[in-house]
This record gives structure tokens, C-alpha cells and sequence, in this order.
């Protein structure tokens, strides 16, 4: 997994609350078995229109943020399925950094596996951040996961909440299965001690 | 194994018990007891394993099944569609390689994940259950922990048989009184989800009690703690009792014997203890309850079948009116429309929320004698062989050919469309399933959640009726 320690760029305004799982990755492009090449279908029903053409009112076709790596979105954000495609898409796409005031949890813990940072900020926070990303592509932003903060255009600083089990791993790209691996001896003497407690599991 | 002597919910129980280590910081490795695979969300796991040349730690509490993406139309002669081939094929290969017993598209045991786990005795009170699924919640019915994760996740259990958690904080949704007639589990978790919103339960575990709770059938619990999780909750729980020790007995996978009566002495302990902390609590009674359809994109969109749609002012936030405008333009119907002058195209019975025989039976009940309308285009697809068996044992298939239904093969079918079960641009469908998001059913497709009663009340009318005075 790659690091995420700094990130610098433009941020696209999504300001929608609810944006579910569905509308980040339709069904149609789940039928992969691969982990790469999802940003095709990223956003896939507000980004084209029925005969494949783009939509150019949707956010991440306008000029401004084609090359969009943050996203600012309205309120529980990845709501829905737990496909981890939905992450997936937005990695393939060059999206690092999605900000809004609340998250759904599966997609919280997903981003984590991907190198993502999902920021949960206050409603005023978001609603500043916002209308930053509403300036485009001259307005970017930092975000530097080892302070929690997150630099506006105008110097402006948020600072946000991170865990810090999570912060070391993302920001070491740390692979957590090869750690819990390492606690093998702990597994094996939890699977002894319920063998004996719960023998019929 | 933690021992605490201060009162703890059944989800602090549960939680206890699965704790392998504990960091400085409170994060856990939680032992998992149970995990299901389905298709979708498992290929790019496996491939980690084989990538960097890891087993799979415990096979025997592994059960892979396909449901996704499998056609609901005769399967003998293989899935024509060759993507969804390659995936249930993968799955096939997979579960050979690793070990993993598998229930193939030809199985009579084959069916949703979440409806064939309790139907196998796989699922049981008292345990740690994932799957790559968020209706993974399902399985709370039986007091079991149990709820989806993602595909990095399931390569972290099937690996080591643990999953990295921070502990959740504990919500408690009591329902008083006895449901009206007409008025189902469904319509009790639709009006919670109403109540609380979709992200009303985010960072919780809900535990769901009351005499309303506990008057219900596993099937019915199951309904509930299926939409757990479009309440936001991480899982749902239902603490075990007489009813659910009763489903069990007998089950394949369930204990037998002594170790039943070993099992049943633990479960029988698996309870919110007098006193418990609850960071949030929801009461609401039973015998308030309409029935419920969904008008908007979201499951929080609720009305009674006896309302009307919203008007897009009646928000109370500016996000909020913007999110309603956006709904209703996407739904086709406008402010003040009656819910009973709603026409639908579609009817979709089934899914993992509510594809089990007592939906089925309460569905064969209202249609019997009666016919589709001739606008509508109805489908009943039952949740597991199992179930489809079962149904034609005791001639439900029958009625609904009938009455003009089409009775097809088990799978996950149009609740998310992902094989060719799917709504066209614009057409309106009332469905049993969970979700009525923007596309989930078909492009453009529009999505109205219902019980299995109200859709088959609708299917004979072509609009929505109130099934506490029809029939």
C-alpha cells in the first residue's frame, strides 16, 4: 500500500449528502476480479450520459477538476454496499483524500486498506472547505495527515481527529495482515482456551 | 477474555468473548467465528493470498456461496453472461484451491449468503460472523455479532482468522406493543430508519428489544437486523431466545446432542444484563405503525402508505432541501402526491431482507385467486433452493403462477441487478428488497421499498394500496 503523508491538490466540491456506494461504483463494474481499472466507472451515472458521452455539468468532468486528488462531499458519505471497489474507483481515478462531516463505516475502514484518508471535519469546517474547493483548480489545498491539519488556499488551517493505529499504518503503508500475522501466538492461544469454553464452534 | 463484574449489553458480551489482544490504544484483534464468501467481493482476496503465498488459517469456519451475479433463469447449461461466468467460476476455483466448502449455482442449498447461513446452522447466538456483504447484519437475529466488511478485510480473516476492530458504542431500539394487522417487520425497520436517519446509527451496535421484538418470528428479526445496516448501524442484534434455539434444532451445521445442550446453557446467558450502559436509546410502539413505502432515494425517505409525498421545503436544512428536490426529480413524482396514486411497471419479491418462506406464505396468502395487474410485471425470487423446495411443497408456486407471477431460481437478483434482473430507464418498482438508491435497481430505475404483503397488493392493483383495508 502506498503512504499517505502530504497531499497537495485541487479539491472537487461533491455537495451531496448520501453518496452511497451505488452511485461511487454501479453494480455493472463489480463483475471484475481484479482490483485495478475501476476508475472507468467511477461516479459512472452522474459522470456520463446514457450513450456513454460525458456529463459536462457533473464536478470531476469540468476543466477545473479533471485532475481532482481531494474530494469535499455532503454528509455520510459511502453509505451503503461494503464494496471495497468503491475505494478501488477512486484510487484508479487519482482521488487520495475524501472530506465530509460523517462517513459510512465499512467505506471508512476500506479507504484505510487503500492508502485513502477519509477527514471527518465539523458542518462549518466543511461548509469553509467547500467553498474553497468551489474556487477550482487555482484554489488547492494540503492536507498533512502527521499534524491532522488541513491547509486552505488561503492559509486558512483545519485541524482534524485521526486515530492513531490507523494514522501509523497509512502513514507507513503498513500492511496490517503481515502485523496481526505476528500475533499468531496470541490467535492459537485464543483458539485452545474457546476450544475448550465453546467446543462446538 | 475479559471479565468485568459491571452490568454489559449482549453486544459487550459478545465483544468480551472474541478478544484475542488488546493495543495501548484500544484497538482489537477480534477472533471471528464464522465467515461467509459470496462471488463479488472475494476474487481480489484470494489473489492476496496466493500474491504473497498465505492459507487460509481456518477453512472448516469458512462457507463460499454464489448469489450475486447468478441468473434467476434455468442454470443447467451454465451462465451465459461470460463476466459474471468468470466470477462465480473464480469462486468455484477458489474455494477448491483454499479448501472452503462451496454450494456451486446447481446446489439445493445454494442461495443469498445471509439467508443460507441460519438455514444451515452456520449461523448461531453468541458468535463473530462476517462476510464481503453489509446485510452481513442479518445474522444478528441470533444474537450473533455479525456484520459486513470489505475485500482487504476478508484476505485479513481469511488469513488469520481475526479482524482488527474498535470497539462500537451500544444503541438500544426498544419496540412496545403488538403490530396492527397488515403492519410487518419491515414496516418496523423502515420507520426506524425514518426515525433515526441513515446515519442515525453510525459508530453504533443497535440492539433491538420490546414485546414487539420478541412477538416476531426469526424470519422477521431477521428482516430487521437486515437493515441495520441502512440505518447506519455497524449490526443489529436480537438477543436469543425459545424461538430462536427452536429454528436451530436440527439445523445441519448447528450442535447436536450434549454439545447442544453445552451450547444452548452459553446462549442462554447472551443477554443485555439489568442496568447496562446504552450511549443512545430509541422507543417506539408497534401499535402506531402504518404500513410504510420509501418516495425518495434514500431508505431514511419514509412515508405512510396512507400519506403523501413530501414537498421539497419541508426540509429542514438547505442540504436537506436539496437533497429532497434531487430525490423527487430522480423519483418523477411531485410534492403532495398521494402514495396510493403512485403506478408501478415492476414488483420484486425476495432479496435477503425478505426472500425467506414466511414472506413468501404472506405473500401466496394475499395473491391467492387474484391476478396481476395487467400494467405490472411481477417477480418472486425465493431466497435459497431451499426455500424455492419448500414453497412448492406446499404449492405457494402454484398460486403465484396463477395469479401471473413469474417463480424464478434463487439469487440476489434485482435487489442490486447485477445479473439481467434489472429495471429499465424510468420504469417504477415496488420491491422488498433494502435499498432505493439512485440506479441501484437498473439505470434510472426507481425504487420503492415495501413488505412482501404491500408489493403483492400492489402487483394486483398497480398501485399501492393499504393492505390494512384491501383484500
Amino acid at each position: 500500500m502506498q503512504p499517505f503523508t502530504t497531499l497537495t491538490g485541487v479539491a472537487a466540491p461533491l455537495d451531496i449528502m448520501n453518496v452511497d456506494t451505488d452511485m461511487i461504483i454501479p453494480k455493472q463494474y463489480l463483475k471484475t476480479i481484479k482490483r485495478t481499472g475501476l476508475g472507468t466507472g467511477l461516479f459512472a451515472e452522474m459522470r456520463f450520459n446514457e450513450d456513454g458521452t460525458e456529463n459536462p455539468n457533473f464536478v470531476l468532468n469540468k476543466p477545473a477538476y479533471r485532475k481532482a486528488e481531494i474530494l469535499v462531499a455532503g454528509d455520510n458519505f459511502g453509505c451503503g454496499s461494503s464494496r471495497e471497489h468503491a475505494p478501488w474507483a477512486l484510487l484508479d481515478l487519482g482521488i487520495r483524500c475524501v472530506i465530509s462531516t460523517s462517513f459510512a463505516d465499512i467505506f471508512y475502514n476500506n479507504c484505510f486498506k487503500n492508502g485513502i484518508l477519509p477527514i471527518k471535519v465539523s458542518q462549518s469546517d466543511l461548509d469553509k472547505l467547500m467553498e474553497d474547493a468551489r474556487r477550482g483548480a487555482n484554489a488547492t489545498m494540503t492536507v498533512d495527515l502527521q499534524s491532522q491539519e488541513i491547509h486552505g488556499p488561503d492559509g486558512g488551517i483545519v485541524k482534524f481527529d485521526m486515530d492513531e493505529f490507523r494514522k501509523h499504518l497509512l502513514l507507513n503503508g503498513l500492511d496490517d495482515i503481515g502485523l496481526t500475522m505476528e500475533k499468531a501466538p496470541a490467535i492459537d492461544s485464543y483458539e485452545s482456551k474457546a476450544a475448550k469454553s465453546r467446543p462446538w464452534l | 477474555m475479559a471479565n468485568s463484574s459491571a452490568p454489559r449489553t449482549l453486544y459487550d458480551k459478545i465483544w468480551d468473548d472474541h478478544v484475542v489482544d488488546t493495543q495501548p490504544d484500544g484497538t482489537c484483534l477480534l477472533y471471528i467465528d464464522r465467515h461467509l464468501v459470496h462471488e463479488v467481493t472475494s476474487p481480489q482476496a484470494f489473489e492476496g493470498l496466493r500474491m504473497t503465498g498465505r492459507k487460509v488459517r481456518a477453512p472448516e469456519k469458512t462457507l463460499a456461496v454464489v448469489d450475486h451475479n447468478v441468473p434467476t433463469s434455468d442454470r443447467s447449461h451454465g451462465i451465459s453472461d461470460p463476466e459474471a461466468a468468470t466470477q462465480v467460476a473464480a469462486l468455484a476455483e477458489n474455494a477448491r484451491e483454499f479448501g472452503i466448502e462451496y454450494f456451486n449455482e446447481l446446489d439445493k442449498r445454494q442461495g443469498v449468503v445471509h439467508i443460507i447461513g441460519p438455514e444451515q446452522g452456520f449461523t448461531l447466538p453468541g458468535t463473530t460472523i462476517v462476510c464481503g456483504d453489509s446485510h452481513t447484519s442479518t445474522h444478528g437475529a441470533f444474537g450473533a455479532l455479525a456484520h459486513g466488511i470489505g475485500t482487504s478485510e476478508v484476505e485479513h480473516v481469511l488469513a488469520t482468522q481475526t479482524l482488527i476492530q474498535s470497539k462500537a458504542k451500544n444503541m438500544r431500539i426498544t419496540v412496545d406493543g403488538k403490530l396492527p394487522a397488515g403492519v410487518t417487520a419491515k414496516d418496523i425497520i423502515l420507520a426506524i430508519i425514518g426515525e433515526i436517519g441513515t446515519a442515525g446509527g453510525t459508530g453504533h451496535v443497535m440492539e433491538y428489544t420490546g414485546e414487539a421484538i420478541r412477538a416476531l418470528s426469526m424470519e422477521g428479526r431477521m428482516t430487521i437486523c437486515n437493515m441495520s445496516i441502512e440505518g447506519g448501524a455497524r449490526a443489529g442484534l436480537v438477543a436469543p431466545d425459545e424461538k430462536t434455539y427452536a429454528y436451530l434444532m436440527g439445523r445441519p451445521k448447528a450442535p447436536k446432542g450434549m454439545a447442544w445442550d453445552m451450547a444452548k446453557a452459553y446462549w442462554e446467558t447472551l443477554v443485555t444484563d439489568e442496568g447496562a450502559h446504552f450511549d443512545r436509546e430509541i422507543r417506539l410502539d408497534a401499535a402506531n405503525l402504518p404500513p410504510i413505502v420509501t418516495w425518495g432515494t434514500s431508505p431514511e425517505d419514509v412515508v405512510s402508505v396512507a400519506g403523501v409525498v413530501p414537498h421539497a421545503d419541508s426540509g429542514h436544512t438547505e442540504q436537506k432541501k436539496a437533497a429532497i428536490a434531487r430525490a423527487l426529480d430522480y423519483m418523477g413524482l411531485k410534492g403532495g402526491e398521494k402514495m396510493t396514486d403512485i403506478k408501478l411497471d415492476r414488483v420484486f419479491i425476495g432479496s435477503c431482507t425478505n426472500g425467506r418462506i414466511e414472506d413468501l406464505r404472506a405473500v401466496a396468502k394475499a395473491v391467492e385467486g387474484k391476478k396481476v395487474a395487467s400494467t405490472v410485471s411481477a417477480m418472486i425470487v425465493p431466497g435459497s433452493g431451499l426455500v424455492k423446495l419448500q414453497a412448492e411443497e406446499e404449492g405457494l408456486d402454484t398460486i403465484f403462477k396463477a395469479a401471473g407471477f413469474d417463480w424464478r431460481e434463487p439469487g440476489c437478483s434485482m435487489c442490486l441487478a447485477m445479473n439481467a434482473d434489472k429495471l429499465a430507464p424510468g420504469e417504477r418498482c415496488a420491491s422488498t428488497s433494502n435499498r432505493n438508491f439512485e440506479g441501484r435497481q437498473g439505470f434510472k430505475g426507481r425504487t420503492h421499498l415495501v413488505s412482501p404483503v404491500m408489493a403483492a397488493a400492489a402487483a394486483i392493483e398497480g398501485h399501492f394500496v393499504d393492505v390494512r383495508n384491501w383484500g
